[in-house]
């Protein structure tokens, strides 16, 4: 028989155990806050159980020792032989992390095990009760190699309802030994007549002599099954010894050795793991986003037939029709590529699931009191930027809880609850995705802030910035205001990275903050990479495509509207504040571009909650746009995001719109 | 070739039962866990039914009591996939009605040698 080659299920578990994880986590955390729920335990217990039988089948011994080690701990906790603590969710929560260590360098090859999950595993086996864990006893080996067995067999009568049949055990016997029947017989619980036979019920008893140099474990084995299904006797044959006086019924152990959990696990058996196992990305995909894609493909196919129907015999009088039909391809198009970018997308929820944990561990390590509120987990986001955006969330909520959050009693002195309280929250604001942390904490410090700029060069002596430009000195490179660098925060990683690794997937960061009250950072992620809806401009001969979801408003402003401040900058008055206007002719060197502002118009573009005005030549229309990436091919440019190609074959550039309103705000401020 | 349904919340060692018994010629249905398994077993007749015992919604031995009601699977063999070592579940598994079970880990190769047991 062809052997199976379990590599290919290795992925699989992988993943599933990674899940398994995940919901452990959760479980134990929503323990840890009290709750009593039972069921929770048990969703503990089967993450753990599947993980152990599923490495001990796809052949990660290490990973399987360790499982069984903290399965029999928690087996305790299910049958309530042991209590929950603290104490015990420490060591589960940590079993957590090393697990998912240790599944991470299997999938890569490598031993699983190490010095620190061999300490953790010990410190579980400490906890365990030494009984539970022993690792079972090997069934006793039928040595004895007798020359052959006599066999009482009686079934009791539900034997055949349980799935068993005693032909199944006699042609099992044949193959050990030559199988002697010396007598069958009919019970007393027959029914005397047949009519009122049963036949589900079995009423037979045999007597069987097995011949041969049979161990008696073997024929056990055969057994294994029906303790509690019949009478069994099974004596050596007369003038034969048997080694093995074991009870009648022995419960043979199966033939599969159990994991050996009180040995150290070999490390070197992990090791034959392919290693392309743990290559390569998939993604679980919810049926429901297949079949509207099938569906899709369907109309597709149908409007395909329909117009190339038309185009083989067309008459004028079907121009209605062809007009129809294009209009149709044009929907079914956009909608089947709304549904493949909707195979990329994932709920936040599986980003947001790691703060519970993450927040407990600082509130320990920080001596805070946090309540985490999770909202719109539902939220989802494009595969790509969901992998990356977790990054920039973890430093951001160990901010908001090392920086931003008080302690306790200076949370009381300045009269608020002694819990602070960390907001995660996502949602869909046009064409964005907002993920906003939010914490009624200290908010910003101005002073020291402003004292660290000065320190670092990043501020003159005599300005006074406002407050926003004070939130935004946070954003600049090498800027870390905590006095000592904690191990939480203080990373060399600062918000400049933050920032950084959202504008590489198309987003933006601000935030806003109020002293005593709190502050608010908001992240806007674009829906997917690949595509965006933009607005077609002309400055010159060129063409600028403006991401339509950061468009405010477009107006016509008159010559007199726009003043020139002191270095050289424009502003215009836009509902009730200040912008900047910003030639983009000028910005990008455009020859013959319109420069009279009341003949050309004013695009206002938002980022991250600051605007700026873009003086364009004129407005040609909405267009999506299929990015190309303009640093694979060129460079990376200032204040352009990337290219695409336009439907008469021409190139238009996309604006970078953080970068323009980068650029804008510096020649304000200039 | 036998009909069989494969029950187990994990996908990969559903996945490891199902192709190694296909790959035997056998046709396999694959369910997640014990309700699952009940309303499929309930719309056409299996000849084994392997089940893991620890599952969400219903477990292996719920769903073998379940299926034991069930006049049509009152003598087909219901094999428990099972990493209890120690005795306690597999009494319950027969409590229940199992014909029997296999202990994880196995290999594919154990595992056909079990079906093969059952079903000659």
């Amino acid at each position: 028989m062809a052997t199976v080659d379990l590599t290919q299920f290795h992925k699989t578990f992988f993943e599933e155990s990674l899940e398994g994880l995940d919901a452990m986590e959760a479980a134990l955390l929503a323990l840890d806050s009290g709750s009593t729920d039972h069921e929770l335990v048990h969703t503990i217990f089967r993450a753990a159980h599947s993980i152990k039988g599923g490495a001990a089948t796809f052949g990660f011994a290490d990973v399987a020792a360790f499982t069984h080690v903290a399965e029999s701990l928690l087996e305790e906790v299910r049958s309530e032989r042991r209590g929950v603590d603290a104490e015990l969710i420490d060591l589960l929560l940590r079993s957590v992390d090393c697990l998912r260590a240790m599944l991470a360098r299997s999938s890569s090859g490598q031993p699983a095990a190490d010095a620190d999950s061999e300490a953790l595993r010990g410190e579980l086996l400490r906890l365990a009760s030494g009984e539970a864990v022993a690792a079972p006893a090997a069934a006793a080996p039928g040595v004895a190699s007798a020359t052959g067995w006599a066999i009482r067999f009686v079934a009791l009568p539900h034997l055949l309802q349980t799935g068993n049949d005693p032909l199944r055990l006699f042609r099992e016997l044949e193959q050990l030994g030559r199988l002697e029947v010396r007598r069958a017989f009919v019970l007393d619980s027959a029914p005397a007549r047949l009519a009122e036979l049963d036949p589900s019920q079995c009423h037979l008893g045999w007597e069987l002599r097995l011949h041969g140099a049979v161990a008696r474990g073997d024929v056990d084995a055969v057994f294994d099954w029906l303790d509690g299904d019949c009478e069994l006797v099974i004596e050596s044959l007369p003038g034969e010894t048997s080694a093995t006086a074991a009870d009648p019924v022995a419960m043979a152990a199966p033939a599969t050795a159990p994991v050996p959990a009180a040995a150290p696990p070999p490390a070197c058996e992990t090791a034959t793991v392919s290693a392309a196992s743990g290559e390569g990305s998939s993604i679980r995909v919810d049926i429901d986003k297949v079949d509207a894609l099938i569906n899709m493909m369907g109309e597709l196919v149908i409007t395909q037939s329909m117009l190339s129907d038309i185009g083989e015999n067309f008459r004028p009088s079907q121009l209605e029709r062809l007009r129809e039909g294009l209009l149709q391809l044009e929907r079914t198009t956009r909608e089947l590529q709304e549904s493949v970018m909707r195979i990329r997308m994932l709920p936040i929820g599986s980003v947001f699931n790691r703060f519970p944990r993450l927040v407990r561990d600082l509130e320990r390590k920080l001596g805070k009191q946090v309540r985490l509120e999770l909202h719109g987990e539902h939220t989802e986001l494009d595969k790509t930027v969901l992998e990356k955006i977790g990054d920039p969330l973890v430093h951001l909520v160990r901010n908001a809880i090392d920086h931003g959050l008080e302690l306790p009693a200076q949370r009381k002195a300045a009269g608020k609850p002694e819990t602070g309280t960390l907001r995660l929250n996502a949602y869909h604001e046009g064409g964005n995705i907002v993920v906003q942390i939010s914490d009624d904490g200290a908010g910003l410090n101005r002073a020291a802030i402003m004292a660290k700029a000065q320190q670092r060069g990043l501020l003159g002596a005599g300005e006074e910035p406002s407050d926003a430009e004070v939130a935004e000195l946070i954003f600049q490179p090498g800027f870390s205001t905590a006095a000592q660098a904690t191990d939480l925060s203080g990373r060399g990683v600062g918000m400049d990275v933050v920032r950084r690794n959202v504008r590489d997937l198309g987003g933006s960061v601000g935030v806003k903050s109020e002293v005593g009250k709190g502050s608010v950072f908001t992240i806007a992620l674009p829906l997917t990479l690949a595509i965006i809806d933009g607005l077609v401009t002309a400055v010159g001969e060129e063409r600028y495509i403006v991401p339509l979801t950061s468009i405010v408003e477009s107006l016509r402003l008159g010559a007199e509207a726009v003043r020139r401040i002191a270095g050289g900058g424009e502003v215009f008055h836009f509902r009730g504040e200040y912008l900047p206007l910003m030639r983009l002719h000028r910005a990008f060197g455009c020859a013959d571009a319109v420069t009279e502002i009341e003949r050309g118009i004013v695009v206002v573009i938002e980022d991250a909650g600051r605007r700026v005005g873009l003086l364009v030549d004129d407005l040609l229309g909405q267009q999506q746009a299929v990015i190309k990436s303009l640093e694979k091919h060129y460079r990376r440019v200032q204040g352009v995001s990337g290219a695409t190609i336009l439907s008469d074959g021409s190139v238009a550039l996309i604006v970078d719109v953080g970068g323009v309103v980068r650029l804008g705000l510096r020649a304000k401020a200039a | 070739m036998a009909k069989i349904l494969a029950v187990d919340d994990s996908v990969s060692m559903r996945g490891m039962v199902a192709f190694t018994l296909r790959g035997a010629g056998h046709e396999v249905a694959e369910a997640e866990n014990g309700q699952l398994a009940l309303d499929m077993a309930r719309g056409s007749a299996f000849d084994l039914v392997l089940a893991d015992v620890n599952m969400p919604v219903m477990d292996g031995i719920a769903m073998v009591r379940e299926l034991r009601a069930m006049d049509a699977y009152k003598g087909v063999p219901i094999l428990m996939l099972t990493t209890e070592s120690h005795t306690e579940k597999k009494m319950e598994g027969k409590a229940a009605g199992a014909t029997g079970w296999l202990v994880k880990p196995f290999d594919p190769e154990q595992l056909l040698a079990t079906v093969k047991r059952v079903l000659g």
